[in-house]
């Protein structure tokens, strides 16, 4: 179902779609080298990353649910970090409290092997704008 | 550049050292993991503050029909950025982790632009580094990203693995 393509960077560090869980896709990445901060552990950014990526996700999805095609941007992200990122795969998926016409409120939680201990959360606030053609 | 240098031991070596040296450590960023992916560079410092950089990339867009640099490696030299300025503050390495990091995407970075961070940390406690910083395109007062955070300092132990 999901016509949501991930954009280059998503690709080039591996992010992927896992599967679709309550309407929101499940963004996947494993550790590799270029994902690394500190040796040993997911840099804080490449979490941020994986964040921001998983709630774009669940955002297009439910805008192709309410049939519409709308531009999205970010407007803000705040991300609470909550445990060190593992060298083992990394989960992300978003929920979007509100999408209305102008604006869209989205809480994203990532994990690794244990969905309830997450590793980092975060809400984040998009800009919604007719596409143009 | 020693060939032989591997991030662990660079790292382990920083550690122990007295003075912390952004120009040094910033030099050591390209050797590998994400900073080095991203093409993370030191550009510049003060006594309060430390610039960041790297330049667009296509394999770094978030948007192909614009062209325009995703956000996450914004997120990655900002944490980069403001995580330097506690260090270069202080003037000591200490190991420490993001505990909260708010990042406002103020407009979106021109295509094809190298994307600068200025970072400074504006508070330090004894456990606790605040910190703010922003990221622009070429001109600081027209920024592309603004950010706000803290950093927790913790044991040298299991900082690395």
């Amino acid at each position: 179902m999901s016509a949501i393509a991930l954009p280059p960077y998503a690709l080039a560090m591996g992010m992927m779609i896992d599967r679709m869980d309550q309407g929101s896709p499940v963004i996947a990445m494993d550790y590799s080298p270029r994902a690394t901060g500190r040796p040993g552990f997911f840099h804080g950014g490449v979490i941020g990353g994986v964040l921001e990526m998983a709630g774009f996700a669940a955002l297009s999805a439910e805008i192709a649910r309410q049939g519409s095609d709308m531009r999205i941007r970010p407007i803000n992200i705040s991300t609470e970090y909550l445990r060190s990122g593992l060298p083992e795969r990394l989960y992300a998926r978003g929920e979007v409290v509100r999408a209305g016409r102008r604006v869209a409120n989205v809480r994203i939680e990532a994990w690794q092997s244990d969905r309830d201990r997450p590793v980092a959360s975060c809400w984040m606030n998009f800009q919604l704008s007719p596409r143009k053609v | 550049m020693d060939q032989s240098e591997t991030p662990e031991n660079a790292f382990e070596r920083i550690s122990c050292e007295d003075r912390f040296d952004p120009a040094k450590w910033g030099a050591r960023m390209n050797f590998g993991g994400h900073s080095g992916f991203i093409g993370m560079r030191y550009r510049d410092h003060g006594p309060m503050w430390i610039e960041l950089e790297f330049d667009w990339r296509e394999d770094l867009v978030g948007e192909v029909e614009t062209g325009v640099l995703a956000s996450g490696p914004i997120i990655s030299l900002l944490d980069n950025a403001t995580s330097m300025s506690v260090w270069t503050r202080t003037g000591q390495f200490r190991p420490q982790v993001t505990l909260d990091l708010r990042i406002d995407y103020t407009r979106a970075a021109v295509p094809g632009k190298t994307i600068v961070a200025r970072a400074e940390c504006y508070q330090v406690r004894r456990s606790m580094a605040f910190v703010r910083g922003i990221a622009h395109d070429g001109d600081p007062d027209d920024p592309v990203a603004h950010a706000a955070g803290i950093f927790m300092l913790v044991d040298a132990e299991g900082w690395t693995k």
